[in-house]
């Protein structure tokens, strides 16, 4: 599965919603994350990846999330 | 100058309905409440039975993402928060600023605590959740619910074990009777039919091992051998009688006593003298004008053999031969022990005796003891006439709580 749709299966299932709703340009915070949300998501995503994420502001968006982690791989 | 307090709204998640309407049809039928426990396997445990909460569905109350994030004990107790908040109709008639929140739990998010120990046996530090600490802390569902009601007066969780919701809502009456705050979001909640909980309260030697859902909570009964565990929430709106007349609220009863002391005897096993659930009862009623032929009694009546003989010493120690004209129950043969939750519950069950003349029975009491001999109705309930209910709560760590309630009277 291509990464971006990995990632938008994780936030359907967190969000209980259908991952059509979610696009590249989902903002966390549009999506209703809060700081702790973030903090939980990075973990399983870090967990499903095999990665480590440095914390990193910038990343708020689905698409910014998405290129981090290509860029890890 | 003191301020009187009345209740203005109810709202309750119960092993025997999960709203006030439910709640109090099944007070008034004698529903039983406790059945196999469904929540683990329990082969290798000596408790089969408790009395759980059906059929809860949080995704009422709870947006998905919080829901996630927010134990059992606090979606019971936003769920009936929320019964409550709407019932009276208070928010917007009344200052943010003047809106406490005193919601208590006993335990706490237990059920939290075991999800995440298990991760972080499996996985370190790494594998607990981030969510995890604000997720099951005690003063959570007080936290939550100011949240959630923008309640910016005092939001704190009172913990005094099986007296908790009754303690919660006598400070609550406190603070509004002296002029700290206009109204009070109270009441108190537990979710902890886990299997640790049961574990501990078993080997503690607090528990009913009855097999048999129909003959397992025996209040004031002869076989009784122990509680059976319960859970839920239940909360009440109490409001300053006056702010409450101005706003046209419905005004379900007055709370008009509320007694509190600690046997500082020992951590479990009530003081056999009763002295100071003596002195609690007395304190609720001081300056209450009440007859005891009217009067219904919620006692705490957990069905352990210790407890219910120590509460019927103390109802005679207080009331004199009064005592026998008493109208007593405990409701926990219905509900099973809601520990957290129970006070909060039977002060419900207090106001649906005033409000519908009904003493709500001590179902299963089918073998009385012979030593105690007052008036507990048994299995059905009976209509008569009540002017004052009384609701006594005792908890491990030698707590003694009483609430008294009556009639409105203008």
């Amino acid at each position: 599965m291509a990464v971006l749709d990995e990632v938008k299966e994780m936030l359907a299932e967190k969000l209980e919603i259908p991952a059509e709703e979610i696009t590249e340009e989902s903002s966390f915070s549009d999506l209703g994350l809060d700081s702790l949300d973030m903090a939980e998501m990075m973990m399983d995503v870090e967990n499903v990846f095999g990665v480590t994420i440095e914390a990193d502001p910038s990343i708020s968006t689905v698409g910014a999330l998405v290129e981090k982690l290509e860029s890890l791989k | 100058m003191s301020k009187r307090v009345v209740v203005t709204g109810m709202g309750a998640v119960t092993p025997i309905g999960n709203d006030v309407p439910s709640f109090f049809e099944a007070l008034r039928t004698g529903k039983n409440g406790v059945a196999a426990v469904t929540r683990f396997d329990t082969e290798n445990y000596k408790c089969k039975v408790a009395a759980e909460v059906k059929d809860f569905d949080a995704s009422k109350c709870f947006a998905p993402l919080v829901r996630r994030k927010t134990d059992l004990y606090v979606q019971y107790a936003v769920t009936a928060a929320q019964e409550a908040v709407d019932d009276s109709g208070i928010i917007g008639q009344v200052d943010e600023n003047d809106l406490a929140v005193y919601v208590g739990s006993g335990v706490g998010g237990i059920g939290t605590i075991c999800e995440e120990e298990e991760k972080l046996l499996a996985r370190g530090e790494a594998g607990v959740n981030p969510q995890f600490v604000p997720k099951m802390i005690i003063n959570m569902a007080a936290g939550q619910i100011a949240i959630r009601f923008h309640a910016h007066g005092p939001a704190m969780s009172v913990s005094t074990a099986c007296a908790t919701g009754s303690t919660a809502i006598g400070e609550a009456y406190r603070a509004i009777k002296d002029g700290y705050v206009t109204a009070a979001i109270c009441g108190g909640s537990e979710a902890a039919v886990n299997p640790l909980a049961i574990a501990g309260f078993i080997n503690c030697m607090a528990l009913s091992q009855s097999e048999d859902p129909e003959a397992a909570s025996l209040p004031f009964d002869q076989r009784r051998a122990g509680f059976v565990l319960g859970e839920g929430a239940a909360v009440l709106i109490l409001e300053e009688y006056e702010h409450a007349k101005a706003r046209g609220a419905k005004i379900y009863a007055e709370v008009c006593g509320y007694g509190a002391t600690c046997d500082a005897h020992h951590v479990t096993a009530p003081d056999p003298e009763a002295t100071q659930t003596i002195r609690a009862i007395r304190q609720s009623l001081e300056g209450v004008d009440y007859d005891p032929a009217t009067t219904y009694v919620n006692a705490h009546g957990t069905g352990t053999s210790l407890n219910d003989k120590v509460e019927t010493a103390a109802f005679k120690a207080c009331f004199g031969e009064d005592a026998y004209r008493l109208h007593i129950s405990s409701t926990k043969s219905m509900t099973g022990h809601m520990l957290g939750a129970a006070g909060a519950a039977e002060a419900l069950a207090c106001i649906f005796a005033l409000q519908e003349n009904t003493v709500p029975p001590t179902i299963h009491l089918e073998q009385p003891d012979p030593e105690l001999d007052l008036d507990y109705t048994p299995n059905t309930a009976v209509q008569t006439q009540i002017d004052t209910a009384i609701s006594t709560s005792l908890g491990f760590g030698g707590h003694n709580t009483c609430l008294a309630f009556r009639k409105v009277q203008a």
